[in-house]
């Protein structure tokens, strides 16, 4: 909130509001025209790289050739790119709508934590060793640290200082039992550390369908909430005078978001920096409307991490750099001029 | 009027150009602050008052010209100095956590004090002093969360003036006020100005306050200086129009005889505006 | 708990008392805070002497003291000078360093989260050990140096990044946010390319641990404590003037940017020297100074109670997670990050309780 107070009505730069919309809603069919042509160099660029001719082969004309087969293989690992980066966008404008802190992201509120722990303990303790069977456990984690968060943090009466108080805490509690796992147990080390930076390199179409169901149940609840949230961020008091049922909006937000986080991060292992940096560009040009904030949140994300899986694949041919890295190398300084470029008076 | 070089008055502007970032408010501004007097700066929302006001107090470098202090270009000065002969009551200030009505007013003996000389006895004087003259001696080992607004405007007032400077800057101190406690605050301002003949600048938004207690008033637009002098001779309904654009009448204030300005019916001033608009 | 709800008129309207001398010289001291220091003092010494008695071969709290004391046996002379004492010492210098770090940290960006973690430091340093690890395979002396330059860099990146005509607060944290985002993916992908015995020894560096630390970490924090803590605490006053924000701050003659730059190398300079001898060590730096404000009641950063309160906090979970998990088993790390998470929680329902958040 001590960041995003909407700019000054400015006779010079603000235009009129009809006129506003229609640059936002321009900006958003760009914004899309961008991400489909990510996805398309997604597919194209690897290891191998492809033709357009041969990517559009594959993907509407499949005849089993070479290029198909990498076609498919790489569609896959695009889809899940599409959908992660969608949900962690998603999932990050809320929260840092929910709990009125622009800083928010999953890991505040212990999702990623609650991941983590759960993928550890399997490893160590279950003897899971594949990647698809992590998927389960980091989901359970994660949605048992969110229904924890959020009964710790007051259920109905949760404000945002507790919420993230609650999330902190179990992180903090949870982090140290990963770490302690992992000095006593190499093995488990040895797999969680290549799980930790987050990846879209083990993608098939079996994750994909696993995940699905929850990231179209998060997705439909959180842009069903844009009304609500933008109600809530007047405070309380304002949101509740709108007729806003507090309650109510807090508990579909944080199921929201805890469906979206954990689906992701199941999918694709902890990757932090999307659902913190992207909400929190989108709305420096959007303002503080939700209405606007969730459709460019849910189109921008997946252009960052699809973006930086590509670069990733580029950078270290014949093998690749994880795509959690690259977000953070390539988001860190974008973040940071983004910063630097906002006069003091908003900040 | 930009030549004229003040030997006399300890703190002026000199042709100066006030800028945040590359937004400039003000151009070529020259003000002078009399002596003794209880200058009030008034003008409408966003004419460079409270702009002007930190640029008399250092706070705002400007970007041309200077700002004197006794005949010293006011940023050349050792800080410590300046502070013990000019003060601020900033409108941002924040009152830290579990602190008592006492211990804040005796922050500001800070310009006085140093590391082998923490609290003499003068400071603790000082502090009980400046408490006892804004009134808020009885609440001194209050702790300030605990005050009401009007209160805590007075705590503060009372700690920038255990500051004990000659010269006391006041970023509009009546906002948030409710109206008993605004004239409490500006009474409380007469009196330091007549009984401790101290000089106060303040910044003030309401313009009757401003022609009731001023005795000198800078009337601000756009970053220039329309009119100066005291109230009774520069506020009449055609300033008030000029500076804010408000018709009225300016009547005699029934209880002081300082200017008083009643703003036109608005039907009065709705015709007003019609005639104008056909009239050209 | 109960820290700012007293009785209207209870209080006294100065806290400190002031001590003044013929010649004209007067002290305050804050008779509340000063016994806090003393009572953190003497638990923090008592600690260390119950931690230099525990291990594979315990000696008795008496005989710790007659070793010390240099009557000892030769045997425990040796465990007792040699193989503990420096490592209790590096404990006291790490925690004292973290909790006065912290309170600068959390002073100058008015966050009580601006912690060295939250603002990259400790992520930085992390690179700096890691990359000695993992690519160099180096020394425990060259990871120091490593962790150390990690550090500095970084604190100097974070200040030179989040300058613009002054530090503001909320631009530092969120510069640090983005530095320590990177930081954290340089770490991830450090981690990927080690081999599983670099890999082991760099979670165990991540985590923070004393074990093992020698004569040689002691006398280089020593002599920086030495310097910076009498310059920290004389340039305290100007800071408390701070906290009643920027512009009383500049009103009563602080050079507020000269000040905050000089705290802030100040709390660099500790943070990084204490990641670089004991590993990032969770939650000392951010509950420290809140812990020992209160205990203290008193307002502003309480420096000198953060200090002590970090120095006990840290021998003391060294000395819990010897006796929970057996001698070096687990990082001294994983218990302050546990009891971390346990004093958020406790805050969380104290707070919810008193019905302030």
């Amino acid at each position: 909130m001590l960041v995003d107070s909407p700019p000054e009505p400015n006779a010079e730069t603000a235009p009129a509001p009809r006129k506003r919309r229609a640059i936002r809603a321009a900006g958003l069919l760009v914004s899309v025209a961008v991400l489909v042509l990510i996805a398309l160099a997604s597919i194209a660029i690897g290891a191998k790289d492809l033709s357009l001719s041969q990517v559009w082969h594959g993907l509407f004309d499949d005849s089993g050739t070479y290029g198909d087969v990498v076609v498919s293989e790489r569609l896959s690992r695009t889809v899940l790119g599409l959908l992660a980066g969608a949900a962690l966008g998603l999932a990050g404008a809320v929260l840092q709508a929910l709990t009125r802190n622009p800083l928010a992201d999953p890991g505040l509120l212990g999702i990623n934590a609650g991941a983590s722990a759960a993928v550890v303990t399997a490893i160590t303790y279950f003897g899971v060793t594949s990647l698809s069977g992590y998927v389960w456990f980091a989901f359970g984690g994660a949605a048992v640290v969110g229904v924890l968060v959020y009964v710790l943090g007051g259920s109905r009466g949760a404000t945002p200082v507790r919420l993230a108080l609650a999330g902190t805490a179990l992180s903090a509690a949870l982090y140290g039992y990963l770490q302690a796992v992992m000095i006593m147990d190499q093995a488990a080390l040895g797999k969680m550390r290549f799980w930790t930076v987050g990846s879209l390199s083990s993608a098939n179409d079996r994750t994909i369908e696993q995940v699905l169901p929850f990231l179209a149940i998060g997705t439909i609840l959180a842009l069903a909430l844009a009304r609500p949230l933008n109600a809530m961020a007047m405070g309380d008091d304002t949101a509740r005078a709108l007729g806003a049922h507090l309650g109510r909006t807090r508990a579909l937000s944080m199921a929201a978001a805890t469906l979206l986080c954990g689906a992701a991060t199941a999918a694709c292992g902890p990757i932090v920096f999307v659902g913190l940096m992207v909400p929190h560009v989108v709305r420096s040009f959007t303002g503080p409307d939700m209405r606007w904030i969730l459709p460019y949140a849910t189109v921008l994300s997946p252009v960052l991490l699809l973006g930086a899986d590509v670069v990733g694949r580029m950078v270290a041919r014949p093998a690749e750099l994880q795509v959690g890295i690259v977000t953070a190398i390539l988001g860190g300084p974008v973040f940071i001029f983004l910063v630097r470029r906002r006069r003091t008076a908003q900040l | 009027m930009n030549t004229q070089r003040s030997t006399v008055n300890r703190l002026s502007a000199e042709n100066v150009t006030l800028a945040y970032d590359q937004r400039v408010i003000a151009e070529q501004l020259s003000v002078e602050i009399p002596d003794n007097s209880f200058t009030v700066i008034v003008g409408p929302n966003a004419c460079g008052k409270s702009t002007l006001l930190r640029a008399l107090s250092r706070m705002l470098k400007p970007s041309q010209g200077r700002v004197l202090l006794d005949g010293q270009v006011i940023q050349s000065m050792p800080a410590k100095k300046v502070a013990r002969t000019l003060g601020l009551l900033p409108q941002s200030s924040i009152a830290p956590d579990g602190i008592t009505v006492g211990d804040l007013v005796g922050r500001g003996r800070y310009p006085h004090q140093g590391l082998l000389r923490q609290w003499s006895s003068e400071d603790e004087r000082v502090v009980r002093e400046s408490m006892a003259s804004t009134g808020v001696g009885e609440l001194a080992d209050r702790y300030v969360d605990e005050l009401s607004g009007g209160q805590r405007q007075r705590v503060w007032i009372a700690m920038a003036l255990a500051q004990q400077t000659p010269l006391l800057l006041l970023d509009e101190p009546t906002t948030f006020l409710d109206i008993q406690h605004q004239i409490d605050v500006l009474d409380l301002c007469a009196e330091l100005h007549e009984e401790q003949g101290r000089t106060l600048v303040a910044v003030l938004h309401d313009l009757n306050h401003a022609a009731r207690y001023a005795t000198h008033l800078i009337a601000l637009r756009d970053g220039s200086v329309i009119a100066q002098g005291t109230p009774q001779d520069i506020v009449t309904a055609e300033l008030v129009e000029e500076v804010f654009g408000l018709r009225c009448q300016v009547i005699d204030d029934p209880e002081t005889g300082t200017p008083l300005v009643v703003p036109a019916a608005r039907n009065a001033r709705t015709a007003a505006a019609v005639s104008v608009a056909k009239g050209s | 708990m109960k820290v700012l709800t007293k009785q209207a008129g209870s209080a006294r309207p100065f806290r400190a008392r002031p001590v003044r001398t013929r010649g004209g010289l007067s002290v305050r001291i804050d008779v509340r805070s000063f016994t806090v220091v003393v009572l953190l003092l003497v638990a923090a010494l008592t600690a260390s002497v119950v931690l230099i008695g525990t291990g594979d071969f315990p000696i008795p709290a008496g005989d710790v003291l007659k070793t010390l004391f240099g009557n000892g046996d030769a045997g425990q002379e040796f465990i007792v000078n040699e193989l503990r004492l420096p490592r209790v010492l590096v404990g006291l210098l790490v925690g004292a360093s973290l909790g006065l770090g912290g309170a600068l940290f959390q002073a100058i960006s008015r966050n009580p989260l601006g912690s060295p973690d939250v603002l990259g430091l400790a992520q930085g340093a992390t690179a700096g050990a890691l990359t000695v690890i993992v690519l160099f395979s180096g020394s425990a002396a060259e990871v120091t140096l490593g962790a150390l330059f990690g550090g500095l860099v970084t604190g100097l990146a974070i200040y030179v990044l989040a300058w613009k005509r002054g530090v503001h607060g909320y631009r530092l944290v969120l510069v640090g946010i983005g530095v320590s985002a990177m930081a954290v993916a340089v770490n991830g992908y450090l981690l990927t390319k080690a081999d599983i015995v670099d890999a082991a020894r760099a979670v165990v560096w991540m985590t923070g641990s004393l074990n093992g630390r020698d004569w040689d970490q002691v006398w280089p924090l020593l002599a920086l404590s030495a310097v910076l803590v009498p310059l920290v605490l004389g340039n305290a006053r100007g800071l408390y003037m701070l906290e009643m924000g920027d512009d009383v701050a500049y009103a009563l003659g602080v050079r507020v940017e000269r000040t905050r730059m000089l705290l802030m190398l100040a709390a660099v300079l500790l943070t990084a020297a204490a990641t670089a001898a004991a590993g990032p060590v969770a939650f000392v730096a951010l509950t420290a100074p809140q812990l020992a404000r209160r205990l203290t009641r008193a307002p502003g950063p309480n420096l000198m109670p953060a200090m002590c309160m970090g120095a006990t906090l840290l021998v003391v979970a060294d000395w819990a997670s010897q006796r929970a998990f057996g001698a070096d088993q687990l990082p001294v790390g994983v218990v302050t990050g546990v009891l971390g998470g346990v004093y958020l929680l406790w805050l969380l329902f104290t707070e919810r309780k008193a019905g302030r958040i």
